[in-house]
């Protein structure tokens, strides 16, 4: 009853959709008042209605009703309360309802909160918005259907992958497809745009709030997806370039760059064609990173189901969505009149640095993600790795870092190296301290020196704009400005310290026996069997010791039933200055010797990695409450009605 | 607007993404990783014996005019025992199989040979995979045919089942 309740609404909402680029086009060409009206009470039910779906699925997952195909192809009677719900969305039909589901409840959002695009352009943006969910949700209704039923019901269902049994399922994704699929708003804006040709800084104030709410999701998002891969995985790594890592990548790399040239656009009315560029290509990016975790036609670790039907079906909407959109800025971008101008030293043209840089970063990225499929099309067959991609990315990563030091410094429109004089000290200083790095460490490499000191540079500069100002009266949106960047320091210095400093050590140890590494004293005090829900594993015992800081890690090495599989469970002791990071693996099958596989690894000051992620997100998040604000105050005073 | 055509190049280079997309989609996959040096000579090796009684294996057994057949295997590969059968058969038609373990201890290859008989003139030890992967191979079992003059001319990934027996035999009658 439920399943059949929750594809009701799913197609009740598909209806809506329809309904909803209708009324949209009679808002935005006017020509129907009423049809108008009815836009946005439209999609405001319509993201309900697929709220009310998701929740059905929800419930079902919950209550494990194994006559629902998904349910019992994807859950298990045994698993914990918490990875069945999160289990939803840990399968193709759920996540793609959840991706549904995100994009409806923006058009919602859009309906019920945007206030300040002009009449015509949000009309025209609800349509564009109510197209996408129309095409996806043909994809969900016709191609993934997940209410479907299993008759006759199984006893007990196959059980979700184990790697997926982790509290990091219940948030990863969920955060993921909200800024991948808030990112939508942007690219509906910017179609609106060329619809309407009225680009300029209203609509660039207009698109911002957007833009950055997504972008804060994504960041979060990969953050926690990273943090999620570096203690799951149990390879000690916290970033692979794997095809579905660059895919979520991909987006934000372009939502960084359009967060930067929307505020040119907002402030200064320039680089309009590129901002509406930016904008169709950071959802692209989003939709084809969709498309190639679900098509599954590149090998990953987020190893999903090969299914060429779906692949082609979600293939078809890319060519519709982002051709259609491609199209569109061709035909229609000479009608949006061209900005203003400025200096290339100038905050603008900082900017206009960081957006190429980013770009760069992007092309590099996409080009190594989808090169072993281009050579595999030309008959050669290769696989791109993490060497192409770090001696790529980082020393345009640091250039990137150069910009962002000066960058915010500069006035707009104009400047002039004198004003800045007093930058080449501290320069030369950090300079100098990189060659003392350098001659003291060697063993670190070039790159994690270079990016250390630049980080701190970063991390010091980042603070400079706000110095000078009565500090009760500045901005929140500078103060989020300055800790996003201050965070991008800090997580580049967990990059180095990780890169430059880490220690790997494997060990094969008897019961007893004892391993140094890094100053840690690890010994291996004990092997014994634990229990878990559905799950037995070896648990080792490890005594770790440094200095007068004692204590034990337990990592384990896991049996789940169903499905059958074994998991490493690594063991993390986090100090002040780095991690200790520590997996064991039982003695390889017909080894008489007792001995156990011991990895262990010290990394310094590897969390600031993710401490850095999430200062880039609080930082975003503090300039959304400061504009969101101030907004709202500026409304009340315009409005003579208002209670304020 | 001078630069007219730099408009439309996204909407290109989108059509070429898709392009590689759609072969992706079409194109079914090939998992398998080939050696580079099929068409080539054997690289240079010298194995130890794999176990008491057997001989040891180098490339010089190989390039004295006579094709063979070079097995890579390991006594704790399953599919490697699901093929033995198939093996002697192709020895019994008068093919000389010289064979590398992978990664095994001497008496865990004279329990395995005990158990599912011996076809191999000649065993070479590789305990630390180094020739196997000199020789491109990606796991086992792997069967390589040899022509005359040491070159490799053919390698068959995954266990040899009865339906390969005949064609490689016969690819390797029209090697000489």
């Amino acid at each position: 009853m439920i399943a059949e309740f929750g594809l009701a609404a799913l197609w009740l909402a598909a209806a809506l959709a329809l309904l909803q680029a209708f009324a949209g086009i009679g808002h935005w060409r006017g020509f129907s008042p009423a049809l108008a009206s009815l836009t946005r009470p439209v999609a405001v039910v319509q993201g309900l209605l697929c709220l009310i779906s998701f929740g059905c699925l929800v419930w079902l997952f919950a209550i494990t009703d194994l006559s629902v195909l998904l349910v019992a192809s994807n859950s298990h009677i045994d698993k914990p309360m918490i990875f069945k719900l999160a289990g939803t969305w840990g399968n193709h039909e759920g996540s793609m309802l959840l991706w549904v589901t995100v994009l409806s409840l923006s058009g919602t959002a859009i309906a019920l909160f945007e206030k300040r695009l002009d009449h015509q352009t949000l009309g025209a943006a609800l349509f564009a918005q109510a197209l996408i969910a129309l095409g996806f949700f043909a994809f969900l209704l016709f191609s993934s259907n997940p209410f479907e039923r299993l008759d006759p019901a199984p006893p007990a269902g196959a059980g979700l992958n184990p790697l997926l049994q982790d509290i990091g399922l219940a948030f990863h994704p969920p955060t993921l497809y909200i800024g991948y699929v808030g990112l939508s708003v942007a690219f509906s804006f910017a179609v609106a745009a060329l619809l309407t040709g009225k680009v300029g800084p209203a609509f660039a104030r207009a698109m911002r709030p957007w833009v950055l709410l997504a972008w804060i999701f994504l960041t979060i998002g990969i953050t926690a997806g990273s943090y999620w891969a570096y203690y799951e995985l149990g390879w000690g790594g916290w970033w692979f370039w794997d095809p579905v890592e660059n895919a979520s990548l991909m987006p934000w790399l372009a939502a960084t760059a359009l967060l930067h040239s929307v505020a040119v656009l907002a402030t200064r009315d320039a680089l309009r064609a590129w901002t509406i560029m930016l904008a169709l290509i950071a959802f692209a990016m989003a939709m084809a990173g969709t498309f190639l975790v679900r098509s599954g036609i590149l090998t990953s670790v987020h190893a999903f189901a090969v299914d060429p039907e779906r692949g082609a079906f979600i293939l078809g909407l890319l060519v519709i969505y982002i051709g259609g959109a491609l199209t569109l800025f061709g035909l229609r971008i000479g009608v949006v009149r061209e900005g203003k101008t400025f200096a290339l030293l100038s905050r603008e043209g900082a900017i206009v640095g960081n957006n190429i840089f980013l770009s760069v970063i992007l092309a590099i990225v996409l080009v190594g993600t989808l090169w072993p499929l281009a050579a595999e099309a030309m008959g050669d067959k290769i696989s791109v790795g993490p060497p192409y991609f770090n001696q790529t990315t980082v020393p345009i990563g640091l250039l990137l870092m150069l910009l962002l030091i000066v960058g915010p410094l500069l006035r707009w429109r104009d400047d002039s190296l004198a004003r800045h004089k007093a930058l080449a000290g501290p320069a030369l200083l950090f300079l100098l301290v990189a060659c003392a790095l350098f001659a003291t460490q060697p063993q670190a490499g070039l790159w994690p020196i270079l990016s250390l000191a630049l980080a701190a540079a970063t991390a010091l500069a980042s603070i400079l704009p706000l110095l000078g100002r009565n500090i009760l009266r500045i901005p929140l949106a500078l103060w989020g400005m300055a800790l996003a960047h201050f965070g991008f320091a800090v997580c580049v210095a967990g990059m180095a310290a990780e890169q430059g400093w880490k220690v790997e050590k494997l060990v094969a140890m008897r019961v007893g026996e004892s391993a140094v590494v890094s100053g840690w004293n690890v010994k291996l005090d004990d092997v014994h069997p634990v229990v878990g829900d559905n799950w037995v594993a070896l648990e080792g015992q490890l005594l770790v010791r440094r200095d007068e800081d004692t204590t034990i890690m337990r990592p384990q090495s896991r049996q789940f039933s169903s499905p059958k599989q074994q998991t490493t469970e690594a063991a993390l002791l986090t100090r002040w200055d780095g991690q200790l990071y520590a997996v064991i693996a039982a003695p390889s099958e017909g080894d008489a010797s007792d001995r156990w596989q011991v990895r262990l690894w010290w990394k310094p000051f590897v969390t600031l990695i993710w401490y850095g992620g999430l200062l880039i997100a609080l930082g975003g998040a503090i300039a959304l409450f400061g504009r969101a604000t101030l907004a709202l105050r500026k409304r009340r005073r315009d409005n003579p009605w208002s209670l304020a | 607007m001078k630069k007219n055509w730099l408009i439309w190049a996204p909407l290109a280079l989108f059509a070429f993404l898709g392009g590689i997309f759609l072969y992706g989609l079409v194109e079914p996959k090939d998992e398998y990783v080939r050696s580079n040096l099929v068409g080539r000579p054997l690289p240079e090796f010298a194995l130890p014996a794999a176990t008491e009684g057997v001989q040891g294996l180098s490339n010089t057994d190989f390039a004295d005019g006579k094709p063979r057949m070079l097995n890579i295997f390991a006594s704790w590969c399953l599919p490697c025992k699901a093929e033995a059968p198939f093996l002697e058969q192709i020895k019994e038609a008068g093919v000389e199989i010289h064979a590398i373990a992978i990664r095994d201890k001497p008496e865990d290859v004279a329990a395995f040979l005990a158990e599912h008989g011996n076809p191999f003139v000649r065993i070479g030890a590789d305990m630390d995979m180094l020739i196997q992967l000199k020789l491109g191979s990606s796991g086992v079992p792997e069967t390589y045919l040899i022509d005359g003059k040491g070159r490799i001319i053919h390698q068959h990934i995954g266990d040899i089942r009865a339906e390969h027996v005949e064609p490689l035999i016969a690819k390797l009658k029209e090697a000489k």
